[in-house]
């Protein structure tokens, strides 16, 4: 064993990609392009005056001004509303699809399901959100109901695959033995679920969960063809803004949306690395 | 073990298969196979790799299910219980302990399954731990203890809710040498404290020799033989297990004449020694035998001697020495002979000696 081991451990050193020339140069310009457009956009946030290209000075001015604006804090508030409702379904129906996928035998049609939830990754996003319009405008012409529902299922729906993927992850690193050793110890399938499953699957879910929260929080496309007249998100907000004179308001929202991004992938991060 | 021989075996399999998958790619795990393991009894499975030893175990724990055939409990059919249903605990060869619950969390497990109340399970959490020398540990986190530990307090989980059996697959085979020599020990103890019926795999016959009341050794999703770790390695009856366990040589001879187990073969040197013989095998000409090193002597040739060769090799070994002796076959006749001081000497190679089987110390192979 302990040989083996080691002699994988040696191949993987010989043919690792940090080892070929150019590596460090191309990973440094990616990570410039990536990331130091967002310089200017956070620095002028802090702008004292209102051109978002000529710095006059520092100040809060702007947040202070975005954060007593009632349409950013209606947009602000409805955000998070459908995040939270939206990346709660999704994850727990996304518990459901791994659990089925992954602790049942093989069965005809597994691959199928597999392509199924993983859809809305492929399918490109302008595609789904006119299907959603076309289907959304006859129900609610027939319902006469507008409220946020259509909103909340669509993110659902697109939030799915993302907080699948972690979950099911998670469950395939499980050793499957322990599920064994707590049948064995008499625990009926829903009881091994709960004492031994679902706790060590736990922080699967809550990656799952925040990444879908994220993805929720940041969509535009789909929120934008979905909304009923007044339903704007803090993304949709901004987008309607555009059209009209540009502030650094537009600046500090971005960075305050950058920074609860940052923060939760960050977290994100340290759940997945978190051992079996 | 002797008091519940009267009753029910503690696990019998009758007639049981176990096919894995189907058509062209179907592999047989088990063939046909049925054992009898008695009461509180220490049970071996011995066999190579791949020869169906923990696919029994999982049907009897019910993790799978047989193809053909039945498990039977006690005398009850258990062949379609889940395993939460199944008075059987397992210890399994990767521990499996739950790594979000404490040593005492671990162990309390199976108890809390059955119900049982809080007092109850805390008092045989205490005694569980004691019983492994686990008491300082208790509130540990099952990734913060030694392998060694690790498997006690897999042990003690297992033990925890009184089990009829207990199975236990290659329990000691991650552990370093001298643990475990000293687990071997340890399990032999537990056993006969709880006088729980042990079922143990290993592929390693001398832990199978050193610790079972008796040993079944499998091949190819068979059971050969069944017997005492005596019976196994002094009455091999068939190629493959005289093979397994132990050194051993093989010879070629006519069985002459069987009454009763007990049988006279005649050797190509035109000598008839006395040999046991495994059941149903009727004197019908040439056979295989067998004789372990030490239980032949090398001797001066002559009128006592049953084999005649040249001694090819003398191999010291400090408590003993082993004698190669060409007797013309491909492979050189091993006699092992304890060292007594006066030896030395009175052999060396190239010379003509005389080789003697003790007596019945001959096994006939039934193949
Ligand atoms: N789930 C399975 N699917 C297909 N084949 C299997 C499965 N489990 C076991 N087998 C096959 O059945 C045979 C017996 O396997 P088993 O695990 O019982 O062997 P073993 O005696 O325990 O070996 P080892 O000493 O290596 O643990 C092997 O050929 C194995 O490849
Ligand atoms: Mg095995």
């Amino acid at each position: 064993m302990a040989e083996l081991g080691m002699s994988s451990a040696v191949t993987r050193r010989a043919f690792s990609v940090r080892k070929m020339t150019g590596f460090t140069a191309v990973a440094i310009v990616c990570f410039i392009m990536l990331y130091a457009p967002l310089l200017p956009l956070v620095a002028y946030s802090f702008n004292s005056g209102s051109s978002i290209a000529l710095w006059e000075g520092f100040s809060w001015r702007w947040y202070e001004a975005a954060w007593r604006n009632e349409l950013v804090q209606d947009a602000a508030f409805r955000s998070l509303f459908v995040a939270t409702l939206a990346s709660t379904f999704a994850t727990a129906l996304a518990t459901m699809a791994a659990l089925g996928t992954t602790r049942t035998r093989a069965y005809r049609g597994l691959t199928a399901i597999y392509a199924m939830i993983n859809q809305p990754l492929m399918v490109p996003e302008i595609v789904t959100a006119v299907a959603l319009l076309i289907v959304f405008a006859v129900i609610k012409t027939a319902t006469n109901y507008h409220g946020l529902v259509y909103l909340i299922t669509a993110h659902t729906a697109f939030c799915i695959p993302f907080a699948y993927l972690p979950i099911r992850a998670r469950l395939e690193g499980m050793d499957i033995s322990l599920e064994t050793a707590a049948a064995d110890l008499y625990a009926t399938p829903w009881k091994t679920f709960r004492r031994v499953t679902l706790p060590l699957l736990w922080p699967g879910i809550l990656a799952g969960a925040m990444l879908a929260f994220v993805i929720s929080l940041d969509d535009v496309v789909i929120t934008e063809f979905v909304k009923s007249p007044g339903q704007d998100t803090l993304p949709t907000y901004m987008l309607g803004q555009l059209r009209r004179v540009i502030t650094p308001e537009i600046n500090a929202i971005s960075t305050v949306l950058l920074t609860v991004s940052a923060v939760m992938v960050t977290f994100f991060f340290f759940l997945n690395r978190k051992k079996m | 073990m002797n008091s519940a021989k009267g009753g029910p075996a503690a696990v019998q399999a009758l007639n049981v298969s176990k096919v894995f998958g189907e058509g062209d790619s179907a592999v047989v795990a088990l063939d046909n196979v049925s054992v009898n393991i008695r009461q509180n009894e220490f049970f071996t499975l011995l066999g190579p790799s791949g020869c169906g030893k923990t696919t029994l175990l999982r049907l009897i724990a019910g993790f799978d299910h047989p193809s053909n055939g039945a498990i039977l409990l006690e005398g009850e059919d258990i062949s379609g219980l889940p395993p939460y249903q199944r008075p059987v605990n397992t210890v399994f060869q990767s521990y499996a302990l739950f790594p979000h619950m404490t040593v005492a969390g671990n162990i309390a497990f199976g108890l809390e399954m059955l119900g049982k109340s809080k007092p109850e399970i805390d008092a045989t959490v205490t005694d569980m731990l004691r019983l492994v020398q686990m008491e300082e540990l208790k509130d540990r986190q099952t990734s913060q203890i030694s392998g060694g530990q690790q498997q006690r307090v897999a042990l003690a989980r297992a033990l925890a809710p009184h089990p009829k059996v207990l199975l236990l697959d290659e329990p000691l085979s991650a552990l370093d040498l001298k643990l475990r020599k000293e687990m071997q020990i340890e399990l032999k103890r537990l056993q006969h404290e709880t006088g729980i019926t042990f079922i143990f795999v290993t592929h390693d016959q001398e832990e199978a020799l050193t610790m079972s009341d008796r040993i079944a050794v499998m091949s190819a999703g068979n059971i050969l033989q069944v017997g005492t770790p005596r019976d196994i390695y002094d009455h091999p009856a068939e190629r493959f297990v005289a093979n397994f366990i132990g050194e051993t040589n093989f010879f070629q001879a006519e069985l002459v004449s069987v009454k009763k187990g007990a049988g006279k073969i005649k050797l190509a040197s035109g000598k008839t020694i006395t040999a046991t013989v495994p059941d149903g095998l009727v004197a019908n000409g040439h056979i295989t035998a067998v004789v372990r090193p030490e239980h032949a002597r090398i001797v001066e040739p002559g009128a006592s001697s049953t084999l005649v060769g040249t001694l090819e090799n003398i191999v010291y070994f400090g408590t003993d020495t082993h004698f190669h002796v060409a007797l013309g076959g491909e492979e050189a006749f091993i006699v092992r002979m304890q060292n007594a001081r006066d030896d030395a000497g009175k052999f060396s190679t190239g010379m003509n000696v005389g080789i003697t089987i003790d007596a019945n110390a001959a096994q006939v192979l039934r193949d």
